[in-house]
């Protein structure tokens, strides 16, 4: 086993996936070229995989309420079965919140999976403390609602994950982290930074900010003929940082991979998400990019520094759901002379037959994005004549049978609506509500504990 | 007639580009000067109150604007054009991921000289 720990050694980070439900064949060439740096440069890599977006957690706690086996990142093994044998041949450490609802499903799952492929057992790390349904503030919280709460998840910081690593864990399973904290963590372990060294916790913030969303720092949406053209965007290649012992890092992507890395795919994604740029907040350090310096080194290969830091927050950002009512929504298309004026016509039939709903209503290729709930946008457009155009409706109520006639009513344009509709599709589902709220963090300690498989092997 | 010959109106997709961000009812949409001679003119121009009236069909509560001159860049944080953010709104775009484009739209007075420098077809 390597030692983690080595400030003096180069530190080199991989993403592997930016979302959940991100390419499950990018992190192969990530992972090949983390190998080639070990070999050549030494010091350590680390892979990493977000895949926790707003809501998909209060989703991953219902699959695990109907499945107790769920509730964990769905692609985890799509993810993983191609790069595990060659991150545990050559010591790459993974970092994950794919643990997402049900971080202990996902470790024995992943323990599955390495004897499944004639692999060592890896050390799986799993990170606690991030369900706060019993937290007192939050079951007061949930007290006032009508609705039933699914999820109460804090955004834990790097300490833990940074522990289990130097601990030795080969892969780290978290639910909610600071997605920068997979980054952080990694770099904290290597370094031995001192907790209060600002700029550096900032500098790996911001790096671990480049890499979280994938291939957005890389070409991934941002290409826009004409205007921000890219090669080979089929094959983009997902990013890898290597942080230096100051914080500030430099971005690469994999040798053959498409895509790119330059000055303007970088600000896009450094201001991605951002509120206050002196101020980003993260459970661990307080990131000031006022001051950051974005400079292309070579084609596709973009340092970042300049990053200040200041002491984190007292308190941990918390996301709450709760259960919401009813989505339900239906589409239908109209095209050849007088189309819109035939999806208007529908449009009003849906709201005289659904009197206990408030529509929304879109004509897409008309109006659909920018146009408000309330309808003002498109009640203010005249009927153009447009000859190819797909009425959208949606609507929500807390009575899943009323959602529902929206569905029926839909369906029903086919033989009782206007002439010529075609191509009804529609969808009903629950609804999910999120409150976010603030808890001290000394109120809510994590942990990381080393995975056992569950002793209930046959002594025969 | 003889100042409006040495100006030019363009769109602000031909001086710099954006990517928007979500946060609960919270947008965030970046602008990033393509050249660094444009930034002044994107700051004196790409102003909060043009961005609200941009954005007056969503009625957002609240636009600000931060500036980032060493990256001739800024950011405007938009709140409560999300029609109640990515887990309510009725909206098809919930995260409101297309709004970059539309701030791309904003009309911008430029020096005529800037023609050949524009960024898009010329």
């Amino acid at each position: 086993m390597f030692e983690f720990q080595n400030p003096t050694q180069p530190l080199r980070i991989g993403c592997g996936a930016g979302f959940s439900g991100d390419r499950t064949d990018a992190a192969a060439p990530v992972v090949q070229d983390l190998v080639n740096g070990l070999q050549t440069l030494g010091g350590s890599a680390v892979l990493l995989f977000e895949t926790l977006a707003e809501r998909t957690l209060a989703l991953a706690q219902l699959a695990r309420v109907a499945n107790p086996l769920a509730g964990y990142e769905p692609l985890l093994l799509d993810y993983l079965r191609p790069v595990l044998a060659n991150c545990l041949t050559h010591g790459i450490r993974i970092v994950g919140n794919f643990g997402a609802a049900n971080p202990l499903a996902a470790a024995q799952a992943i323990a599955e999976l390495a004897r499944g492929l004639n692999l060592r057992a890896p050390r799986i790390a799993v990170v606690s403390g991030d369900d706060v349904r019993s937290h007192p503030d939050v079951l007061a919280l949930a007290q006032s609602w009508s609705c039933p709460l699914v999820s109460a998840n804090a955004y834990l910081g790097a300490q833990a994950i940074a522990n289990a690593l130097n601990a030795g864990a080969d892969i780290v399973v978290c639910g909610r982290v600071a997605d920068p904290a997979l980054t952080l963590g990694p770099a904290l372990a290597h370094f031995a930074w001192a907790l209060d060294d600002w700029d550096a916790l900032a500098g790996a913030t911001m790096a671990g900010h480049l890499l979280e969303c994938g291939a957005q720092v890389t070409g991934g949406y941002y290409a826009d003929p004409g205007f921000k053209d890219l090669p080979d965007l089929a094959h983009v290649g997902f990013p890898i940082a290597r942080i230096e012992a100051d914080g500030s890092c430099t971005l690469t992507k994999p040798p053959g991979t498409g895509g790119r890395i330059d000055t303007h795919t970088v600000k896009e994604q450094l201001l991605y998400e951002i509120d206050n740029p002196a101020a980003y907040i993260t459970p661990d350090v307080v990131a000031d990019i006022t001051a950051a310096r974005v400079t292309e080194l070579g084609p596709d290969c973009v340092r970042l520094s300049g990053i200040q830091g200041h002491p984190g927050p007292t308190h941990l950002k918390v996301n709450v759901c709760h259960e919401n009512g009813w989505f339900a929504e239906g589409e239908i298309s109209y095209a050849g002379p007088r189309a819109e004026g035939r999806a208007r016509l529908a449009a009003d039939l849906l709201r005289t037959r659904l009197p206990l709903l408030s529509l929304r209503v879109d004509l897409i290729g008309v109006s659909s994005i920018w146009a408000d709930d309330a309808g003002a946008v498109l009640s203010a457009l005249p009927d153009a004549g447009h000859t190819d155009v797909r009425l959208r409706i949606a609507a929500t109520h807390e009575d899943k049978a009323v959602a529902e006639q929206l569905v029926r009513e839909v369906n029903a344009l086919y033989t009782c609506g206007p002439a010529g509709g075609g191509g009804v599709r529609t969808g009903l589902r629950p609804r999910l509500g999120l409150v976010s709220c603030l808890l001290p963090q000394a109120s809510v300690p994590s942990r990381f504990d080393m995975w056992q498989p569950e002793t209930k092997e046959e002594n025969t | 007639m003889n100042a409006a010959a040495q100006t030019l109106v363009v769109t602000l997709d031909r001086l710099a580009h954006g990517r928007t961000g979500d946060k609960g009812n919270r947008c965030n949409i970046s602008v990033i000067a393509w050249r660094e001679e444009f930034w002044p003119v994107l700051v004196a121009q790409v102003t909060e109150d043009k961005v609200a009236q941009l954005f007056a069909p969503r009625q957002p509560s609240r636009v600000q604007r931060y500036l980032l001159p060493k990256l001739q860049s800024m950011n405007f944080v938009i709140d409560d054009v999300l029609d109640g953010g990515v887990n309510s709104a009725l909206n098809l775009d919930s995260h409101g991921k297309s709004f970059s484009f539309m701030l791309m739209r904003l009309p911008v007075e430029i020096p005529k000289a800037w023609k050949d420098r524009l960024t898009g077809p010329q």
